[in-house]
Order: C-alpha cells, then structure tokens, then sequence
C-alpha cells in the first residue's frame, strides 16, 4: 500500500491509470457483446481448422472474394459474415458459384463437411459474426403454431405460405424449403443470404426461429392430406389440372359416347 | 256430354297393377305427352356439343356437394381459437368461418373429399362453360335464331365466375382474403362511388365482420337461383330452336339429323352424367385443391407469394400486374376536386373485361350487320370455313390468354428461370400485338386449310403410290373420295363482299359505306367451294391435270 501511494505521483501513473481504464472498457465491451451474441462462438475451431481453411479459400474463393477475403469487384468481403454464412453458402452448394447471374443457384456440395467446417474456422476468423446454431435450437419440437404466424408474418411473402418458394425481381427468386436442413434454415434467418434480409435475434428470437424450423419441418412431414399436392403452388396448378387432365379426360368421354361403332 | 263419350268409349284398363298407377298418373299429369314430345326430339351426334351438357352436370354436382357443404360451414367473422386437429394451426387465433371450413376439411367424415368435390367442380363448370362458349363461337351457332340463347349462355357465364368468386372467398383464410383485398382496391378506383361502395358491400373499412356471411347468401341463395333460371331459359330455348348440326350429307337447315332423346339419347346422356361425376370424383380423391391449412387464417397484413386466383378470375388479376404503375415520367393518378383518380387499378381492372364482354355480346349483331343475313341457320359452319370470324375469335382467344399467362408470370419465372420483369415486358408486348399475330395466323391457316379441301375434292387423296406407264410417265395414284366425305368438303357457304347498296332514298350513307368496307374485310380473302362443274372436269378428263388446274386458277378468288 505505501508503495503505491508513493508512485502516484509518478509521471507514468495517469497513462498507466488510463491503459486500466480502457482495458477494463474494453474487457467489458467484449464481454457485453459476448453475452448479446449468445451462444455464438459454440462449434470450436482449433488453429489447424483456421490454417486449412485459409489454404482452402485461397484456392477456391480468393478469385472473387479476394485473398484475405476482403471482397473484390466480383465478390463482396467475407470479413464478418460469420461461420454460419459459410455453413449455409458452402453446405448448400451455393458456393462456390455455378455462374455469375442473379442469384446462387443451390447445387451438390462442393466440399465436404470437414472442408466445410475449416472454411467456416478462417472466415470466422476474420472478424466476428453469427455463429453455427447450437443443436438444441434445431430440433424442431417447439411451437409449430406460434412458428406458422411468424412464417406468415415474416416469409410467407417471399416464400409462399406454403414455402413452395417464390418470385422476386428481375431473375432472383426465393427458393422452395422442403428439403432443407434445419440448420441452413436456422443460418438463413440469422445471416440473409443471396436476397434475403436478416431476420436477427431482436427480431425474430432463436426460440422464434426454432419455432418456424418446427413449423416447416411439421408440415414437410404431414404431406398433403387431400392428395396430391399439385405442387402446392395454388390455384395456377389447379387450373391447369383442370384444363388439361379433367377436361381432358371428359373429352376422351365425349369422344367415345360420340363414336359410333360401325 | 263428355260423361256420356266416357261412358260409351271402352275404358283402357291396364293389365298389371305397375301399369294400372301408371295410367292413374298419366291421366292427371300427361306425362305420356310430354314423353312424346321430348323423347322424339332429335340431338345430332358429335363429341364437342357435350361441353353445355358437362356444364349442366358439374352444376348438378355443386348442388349436391353444396348442400353437404352448407351442413357444417358457418360463415360467421367472430374470432375464436383453432381447436381441431390440424396440429400446425393449434389455438391460432381466426374466424369461426375458417375455423368450420379447416373442420369439414379434417374432423367431419368425408368433409374434405366433398369440399374437393365442389371445389373441382366449380373449376370443371366454369371450364365447361367457357369451351361450350367458344365451340359455339367458332362454328357460328349463335346466328339466327340463337342470337338471345347467345346472351343467354353469356350471363350463365358471368354468374358463373361470380358464383365461383363468392365461394373462393368463403373459407376466409389468407388466399382468399388477399382476393378480396384487391376486389376491395378496385371497387375504391371507381371514381366518386367507389369508397362508399367498398363500405356498403363491407360493412365499414376492410374486412370488417360482415363481409363472409354476405359473400355466402349470395354464394348459397341469389347466384345459383339466378344460374338456374338462366339454365331453364336457355334449354328452354334449346328446344325451342332444335340443335345446329354440323354440315352433312342429307343434313339441311329445315331438318336435324341424329338420335331420338328417347332411349338411347337420354342413356346416354344419364351415363354421361356419371362419367363427369366419377371424373370429379377422383379428381377430389387424388388431387388436393385449395389447401386451405396451409394458407393460415386472413390477417390483413401478410401476403403470400404465389397468391392466385381461381383460374377464371386470373385474366382479371393478370391485367392488373400487366399495369405499369409509371410510364417514364408519366404516371396514371390524379387528384380531381379531392377524389383520388386511380388509373393504374381502374384501366386494367374494368377495360378489358368490358372489352371481352362487350364484343362478346354484341358479336351476333355486329357479323347480321355486316353480312345483312337474316336466315335462319342450323347448320353449323366448319371453323376453316368462316376464315375471317375464326380469326377474331382466336384474337379474342389470345387476348385473353395473354391475361390469364400474366396471372401466373410469377411462377413462370421461377419455373422457367427466367427473370419476372422480362416475363411482364413480353406479356404487355403480346397484350397488343398478340392478338393481331394471331388474327392474320389464324386467317391464313383456315384459307390454306379451305385450298387443301378444295385439292382433295377435286383430286381425291394422295395415296402415295407411284405408277408407272406404258410410255414411261410416272404418276402418283390419286384415290377418290366417296360421295359423304366430298359433301363434307364441298358443302358450304362461301359468302362474297357485298357491296353498298343506296336506300330508299337513292342514297348510300356513310353507316352502309362502312359496312360494305367492313363487309369487304370478311369476305375478301375467300375460297370458293369446288363446284359441280369443276368436280365434273376433274373426273371427267382423268388425268389431264392442266385441264382441271386452269379450271381452279379461274375459280379460285383469292386476295
């Protein structure tokens, strides 16, 4: 104690006082923002991941996102999307791009997991971001009614309430869900891939989000009750059905009624 | 004194019991008369004048599925809590209107097959309607004496659409009320009455309580009463007229060739009956229309993408997105004395409809004006025969059809992958242009068709086969048409232009200088039936070709 009232007078004691000041800011800060990103750094990446990974995206996505990821005409900056961007754009085959057009179609994955997973490691590396969803948010056992209003409410208009997909402007599109995994689902609410918005915690919680992948997951499974779902594109599909195939058929009727046998 | 003709007159007793109440009903209804009558009038043969029949059928089945229908729906707007078994919609708030309808569809037996029935159904009449219409069109039965029946079948046609509108609306769940919101957006366009009528017709301000209980009297009471008045006059008229036929051997306008109604024409059109019921059928048991569940209940704020019509509405809807809202700088709304002017909604909404109904409508009158024909005809025309009113039929035809695709110019881009924007340049485009392609291709089709009877009459059909003569001439064996099917080629009508005439007063007005320009434009582009004499020539100097050929390059008027 007598030697720190003694030095308080020393010259360097209000830099050093100031050096505590921010460390302690800054600690805090991280720590605050830790805690609002929630659970966001739980897959870890060990150093090795982050190593391949940067060596992975060297040679298959630096000629359009730029070495060091920093975006280039061709390709915006990865610096920031997060893991869970990589997940979804890779996992689903969107990345690496087939062509240049106006939006990414999905296609085969282009890596497998483990690649997957070390391009996730470098590009989350870069700067902080969301992260892969933990698998409890994934499970689809919540609320399949409350997930439906908030489909309806957020998706619905892109998506088709039926989330057979939909058009947007000018080639771009939102896709159909069905068959798309409840962790790309969970990954495109939280980063907003190709034309779709962000749909981040504050807006739509992760409980939310649990219960819209609920929701689409309850109706991929219970099919269609009346039948064949034509789609489930509505009444363009239901028309054309009935032009083509029921007045179809009635007319092979008529014709028949109609011949004579002679 | 007829007591006593009754007395002297042997009374015919019948043998059995069976016939004994026979004769007891027929003596006090008539119905052997009536039998008599109705069970020898005759109906040609031909698959395409069974559309009005599959019409009247699928209204039949409405009926029926109707009447289950209306057992477990209620159309009340009150607000509950989903509690049925539909897991996905579990206590989601929403009206006891889609609360009944999501019932039939999952906890009353057989519910959702009967809602599939009638929403097939509904589909199937319109449908059948709308083909009946246009094989009527196109062979030319609406002339005299049918010009009313004409309009007749065209209200049939408008309450069709509405019957089927008013139920779309019903379940009130997120499709159909985003149909009636945009219902809602053109009613408000029509200048000065349109927000009071939007506010009569809901009640207040959209959607208010009222509007699924109203929207279902009319669907349930006024609509199908109408529908089935208008069904009564028309077959009514049917009768009256006696059924067209199609050009024939032996067939002429003062006679009608087919079967007696009874027996073997009413079997038939009894089984006929059940065919259509047991397509609908397995149509509602196979096929899911209108799921409901997956829509959700209305909630004025989401709009789901993929968001349709019925298909007889999509023309409707499809100029509604052909619409620019702004051209360059130039922009379709204005504020007059405070009322809001909105073109962009009025035009596409009421136009083209009025068009297509207008034409429609007046379209008897407007060929009797032209062509100053005033016979009666019930032998039909073939449709290559009348080049110049299959054209504006099809015309007509593809004007529509460019509506109806822009209904659908959402999923045409994305199932085609193709941008939405070049999808809606290209349907404005043809929304112009389309049907006039479609006029001058359809005209040059049906004269090129009218050539090629005429070189069958004359030369019988090419056989293919190559002979060779004793002097070494090759020629390709034509084979000779039998007398029936030379009929079918030769035995029509091939009106010319017929010129201005002056009236009573020796002087030709402008109204018949246009109808003789207008005359001109059917008529001149014609090809003249083969006639007798050429028909003779041809056969007479068999094989001489040049003969029968410069024969044909004098009777044949083209351009």
């Amino acid at each position: 104690m007598k030697a720190l009232s003694q030095k308080r007078r020393h010259p360097l004691a209000a830099i050093a006082l100031l050096l505590m000041g921010l460390l302690l800011t800054g600690g805090l800060y991280a720590v605050a923002t830790t805690v609002n990103e929630a659970k966001a750094s739980t897959t870890s990446f060990s150093a090795n991941d982050t190593e391949e990974g940067e060596k992975l995206f060297a040679a298959n996505c630096a000629t359009c996102h730029g070495m060091g990821a920093g975006g280039t005409q061709d390709g915006p900056s990865l610096v920031g999307v997060g893991a869970a961007a990589v997940d979804f754009q890779v996992g689903t085959g969107r990345m690496p791009m087939q062509m240049n057009g106006p939006q990414a179609y999905k296609k085969p994955a282009q890596f497998n997991d483990e690649q997957t997973h070390q391009l996730s490691a470098y590009v989350a590396s870069l700067g902080p971001g969301p992260s892969i969803p933990e698998e409890h948010l994934l499970d689809a056992q919540g609320n399949a009614a409350e997930g439906g209003e908030l489909f309806r409410v957020n998706c619905a208009m892109c998506h088709n309430a039926a989330a057979a997909g939909g058009a947007l402007t000018r080639g771009k599109f939102a896709p159909a869900l069905a068959d798309v995994s409840e962790k790309h689902i969970y990954e495109a609410m939280v980063t907003g891939p190709q034309n779709m918005p962000v749909f981040s915690d504050a807006n739509v919680t992760p409980e939310g989000k649990r219960d819209i992948i609920t929701f689409l997951k309850q109706i991929e499974a219970n099919g269609s009750p009346g039948g064949a779902d034509l789609g489930a594109l509505g009444p363009v599909s239901e028309g054309l059905f009935v032009w083509i195939a029921g007045l179809g058929v009635i007319i092979a009727f008529t014709i028949w009624l109609t011949s004579r046998t002679s | 004194m007829s007591a006593h003709t009754t007395a002297n007159a042997p009374a015919f007793v019948a043998k059995t019991k069976g016939g004994r109440i026979t004769d007891f009903v027929d003596q006090r209804v008539g119905g052997s008369g009536i039998l008599r009558e109705f069970g020898r009038k005759v109906f040609p043969d031909h698959w395409s004048f069974m559309f009005g029949e599959v019409a009247l059928y699928s209204f039949v089945i409405l009926l029926l599925s109707g009447t289950f229908l209306t057992f477990f729906f209620d159309p009340s707007m009150a607000e509950t809590h989903y509690d049925g078994s539909y897991t996905p919609l579990k206590n989601v708030e929403m009206s006891v209107a889609y609360s009944s309808s999501l019932d039939i569809s999952f906890d009353v037996r057989g519910g959702l097959f009967m809602r599939q029935v009638h929403h097939w159904a509904a589909l199937l009449f319109v449908a059948s309607v709308s083909v009946h219409m246009l094989r009527v069109f196109f062979t030319g039965a609406f002339r005299k004496p049918r010009e009313l029946n004409w309009v007749v079948g065209g209200v049939l046609l408008i309450l069709s659409m509405a019957a089927g509108f008013t139920g779309y609306s019903l379940p009130d769940d997120l499709l159909s009320g985003n149909g009636l919101r945009i219902i809602d957006g053109v009613i408000k366009s029509i200048p000065v009455i349109g927000t009071y009528t939007s506010f009569f017709l809901f009640g207040g301000e959209f959607p208010g309580t009222v509007i699924i209980s109203r929207l279902y009297m009319l669907h349930i009471l006024l609509v199908p009463a109408l529908i089935l008045l208008m069904i009564v006059i028309h077959l009514f008229m049917v009768v009256v007229h006696k059924h067209t036929q199609y050009p024939g051997p032996g067939r002429n306008d003062g006679n009608v060739v087919g079967y007696p109604l009874g027996p073997v024409y009413a079997a038939k059109a009894g089984g006929f009956f059940f065919i259509v019921f047991g397509v609908v059928a397995l149509m509602a048991a196979f096929f899911t229309i209108n799921p409901i569940w997956n829509y959700g209940p209305y909630d004025p704020s989401p709009v789901s993408a993929g968001t349709q019509p019925d298909w007889y509405i999509g023309w409707v809807d499809g100029a509604l997105r052909l619409m620019p809202g702004v051209i360059g700088d130039f922009h379709f709304e204005y504020v007059i004395f405070g009322q809001v002017l909105t073109l962009n909604v009025l035009l596409p909404a009421l136009v083209p409809a009025g068009i297509v109904f207008t034409v429609l409508f007046m379209y008897p009158w407007i060929e009797r004006w032209i062509t100053k024909d005033d016979r009666e005809h019930h032998v039909l025309d073939r449709p290559r025969n009348a080049p110049t009113r299959t054209a504006i039929g099809m015309a007509g035809f593809t004007f529509y059809c460019v509506m109806w695709a822009a209904a659908s110019s959402d999923l045409i881009a994305t199932h085609f992958h193709v941008s939405l924007n070049d999808v809606t340049y290209w349907l404005r485009a043809l929304f112009f242009i389309g049907p006039i392609i479609a006029f001058v291709v359809t005209k040059r089709v049906a004269l090129a068709l009218q050539r090629k009877d005429r070189e069958i009459a004359l030369h019988g059909r090419e056989t293919g086969r190559i002979v060779r003569l004793p002097h070494g001439e090759f020629i390709e064996v034509h084979a000779p048409l039998d007398d029936y099917k030379r009929y079918k080629l030769v035995g029509f009508e091939s009106p010319v232009p017929l010129p201005a005439v002056p009236n009573e007063h020796g002087i030709v007005t402008r109204k018949e200088k246009r109808r003789a320009a207008l005359s001109r434009w059917f008529f001149e582009d014609r090809v003249a039936p083969a006639s007798p004499a050429e028909l003779e020539a041809a056969h007479g100097h068999h094989g001489q070709h040049e003969a029968v050929e410069s024969a044909e390059a004098q009777k044949t008027l083209s351009h």
